[in-house]
């Protein structure tokens, strides 16, 4: 490709030199004609012959049959300087299309450079290189520092951090031990890791997204469908114009031919439909690779449309909203600090390896097994232990009961969540409340969002009223549904899209567990914290990598940039085409002005499209 | 039957939009779809009749741009 972009440079220059000689040399008659025949020939044989051929194969109205009339009628009225630059003009107009195209294409590529090339995998003592796709599910891989995983799998051995910029956009490295899952596309930094792969190469993450990126521009917006069949209609009626501009006026006003052919022409150079066509799905596509740099994986420009037009958004709680995972809250100590609290309920639970359990002992610190003994688990109550030789009783109200605790000693905690009482020595120490927690931020995204214009926030949970209703105001949602079931979370959102007063779109965030259908119902689905998850980058129409909220405002920034390039672009490209065309009837504008409407506006809408790629 | 096919020397964004419009039309095609930019023919077509459906997929690719081929 770069080779012949060369080449073409090289006879455009050259035929420009051509040209320039030719109108220096002070010719007359034939010889004029010809001088000026051998760079129109030189810079635009291939357009002459590829307008002969695709005649011949019944296409007509294409943009070397368009160039080559304007240009053979240019010469046919003795405007030779004429018909070259316009060809010259083309030429260049083409190859900087080509340039900017390929350019596009290549820096996507690059972008999603996450195609592993080779797997080093353990045989018979030794590890050999073998392509990707031969590794089966339970072999074992050895991944060098480095070394891009080739495929999901599960580190057997080693300590390392990978990069995951390429999947997420985030530059902070993730640490990784034994035991820990590791995804396909990340890039290994430190230590050399074995890893026993999970999945086939097809099912691993890095071919995943790859074919999701690359399929994405399957997905046609709204703006990409409009202006192909605009160009369908807007070539054939400028053509028809242009010969009724040839042979009306003369006819009945009794003008000059010469000068309503020489106007007429001008309209076949205007009516190349190329700016409108290129620029559309290259502004689109260059807003699709900015936002996979960021680590947001949009399915098509038909996505990118809606998510601007956003105006309401649902939010799941669980995992979207809130970390999704238990710590402790409050701790309320009655007769003791609040360090003794955590730490007779953490000892007491050591042994349990429920989630709450788990909480207890991160926020206690340190646990010391040794000073507990003989643990009783009561189902549905709480536990019973021996801690430093005296009796603890942690769990709910009734289990205080049981430990001769009165339940109106117990007062009522003021945020929802579990509650867990202790007793330690027959006294009562307090209570703990553990919960899932909003997510650092959380609050500024959802301001950021109203900011940005979106009229709706909605969050839908499958928890109880209470506690969805204490993190809705907490965040200041607009409205709260719970207890749904995920049948449920579906009815309310096909209620929301029947709402009349919605102007936007419908976007729904969640984390594609258990929200399948609700994602794929909504306008938009977003599920967050996809890394790794299948489902959740099927079921979702954008798809962000990690579970950050604040990529959230980022992805709708991106599509209202990349919206309004596409916009501009249409509205200038018909704008300047409209103002050549009539000035061109009225024999104001030239064949100057002509080839700025085509080749000009298509440079500048391309320059424009570009922009959406490198955005922020 | 949907298929992925790659498209080379897919050179003009106008011709894309008329090949695809072209390939819609062949009898048995129930869905194509060719993005410009990632120079990707997406095919859905009657199981039985693929490869007959293909051939004139090539060959209206060919009659609107003959340097375009479509890759197997």
């Amino acid at each position: 490709m770069e080779k012949k972009l060369k080449r073409e440079l090289i006879r455009i220059l050259c035929a420009a030199v051509l040209f320039a000689a030719a109108i220096l040399l002070p010719l007359q008659g034939a010889l004029r004609f010809a001088l000026f025949m051998v760079p129109y020939l030189f810079v635009g044989w291939d357009v002459l012959y590829s307008a002969g051929r695709n005649i011949l194969r019944g296409q007509v109205f294409d943009e070397n049959f368009l160039m080559s009339l304007a240009t053979v009628g240019a010469l046919a009225i003795g405007e030779y300087p004429e018909a070259v630059v316009v060809m010259l003009f083309y030429q260049i107009g083409s190859l900087f299309e080509h340039y900017a195209v390929g350019k596009s294409r290549k820096s996507i590529a690059a972008l999603m450079d996450i195609r592993p090339d080779s797997a080093n995998l353990e045989q018979d003592g030794g590890v050999v290189r073998v392509d990707p796709e031969e590794v089966q599910v339970g072999m074992v891989i050895v991944v060098r520092p480095g070394e891009k995983i080739p495929l999901d799998g599960i580190v057997l051995e080693g300590d390392s951090s990978l990069n995951t910029t390429a999947l997420t956009g985030e530059s902070m490295p993730r640490d990784v031990h034994a035991g820990d899952a590791v995804i396909s596309g990340c890039v290994n930094m430190t230590g050399l890791m074995r890893v026993r792969v999970t999945k086939e190469f097809g099912e691993s993450t890095a071919s995943k997204i790859l074919e999701l990126v690359e399929s994405s521009s399957m997905n046609k917006a709204r703006s990409e469908d409009f202006i192909t069949r605009f160009a369908k209609i807007y070539t054939p009626a400028v053509v028809i114009a242009a010969v009724c501009l040839a042979l009306l006026p003369p006819i009945f006003t009794g003008g000059n031919f010469a000068q309503w052919l020489h106007r007429a022409l001008i309209f076949l150079v205007v009516s190349c439909p190329c700016a409108l066509v290129i620029s559309v799905p290259l502004s689109f596509f260059g807003g699709i690779g900015g936002a996979s740099r960021q680590g947001i994986l949009v399915k098509g420009s038909n996505y990118l449309e809606a998510l601007a037009k956003a105006d309401t958004m649902v939010f799941d709680k669980t995992g979207t909203l809130t970390k999704g995972t238990f710590s402790v809250v409050e701790v309320m100590p009655n007769a003791a600090s609040k360090q003794e609290l955590l730490d007779v309920a953490a000892h007491a639970e050591c042994f349990s390896t429920h989630p709450i359990a788990a909480s207890l002992r991160r926020a206690a610190g340190s646990v010391d097994e040794r000073r507990v003994r003989d643990v009783r688990e009561i189902s549905g109550m709480g536990i019973c232990a021996t801690v430093d030789g005296k009796p603890a009783f942690v769990g709910n109200r009734r289990h205080m009961e049981s430990a001769g605790i009165s339940a109106s000693a117990c007062p009522e905690p003021s945020r929802p969540g579990t509650v867990i009482h202790v007793c330690f020595d027959k006294k009562y120490l307090g209570y703990i409340v553990i919960s899932d927690t909003i997510k650092e931020g959380a609050k500024d995204v959802l301001s950021a969002l109203r900011q940005q214009g979106v009229r709706s926030l909605v969050m839908l949970t499958g928890d109880a009223d209470r506690a969805g209703r204490y993190v809705a105001n907490q965040l200041g949602m607009d409205d709260v549904h719970a207890e749904l079931l995920p049948v449920g979370k579906v009815q309310v959102v096909e209620r929301l899209l029947l709402q009349d007063e919605r102007k936007g779109t419908l976007a729904f965030v969640g984390d594609g567990i258990n929200d399948a259908p609700v994602l794929s119902r909504a306008d938009v689905g977003i599920a967050m914290g996809a890394l790794g998850s299948d489902a959740a980058i099927e079921a979702a129409d954008v798809v962000l990598m990690d579970d950050r909220l604040s990529k959230l405002p980022v992805a709708i920034r991106v599509a209202r940039k990349t919206l309004s390039i596409v916009r501009q672009n249409i509205v200038f490209a018909l704008f300047v085409k409209a103002l050549v065309l009539v000035l061109g009837a009225m024999g104001i504008a030239g064949m100057w002005e002509a080839v700025f409407a085509d080749v000009g506006v298509s440079v500048l809408a391309i320059l424009n499209a570009m922009r959406a790629m490198r955005q922020k | 039957m949907k298929k992925t096919f790659k498209l080379q020397d897919l050179d003009c964004a106008n011709c894309a939009a008329k090949m695809e419009a072209a390939i819609r039309k062949i009898d048995g095609v129930k869905a194509a779809n060719i993005s410009f930019m990632t120079q990707r023919l997406v095919l859905e077509a009657e199981d039985e009749r693929f490869e007959e459906i293909l051939q004139s997929a090539v060959k209206a690719v060919a009659k609107i741009e003959p340097e375009c081929k479509i890759l197997r």
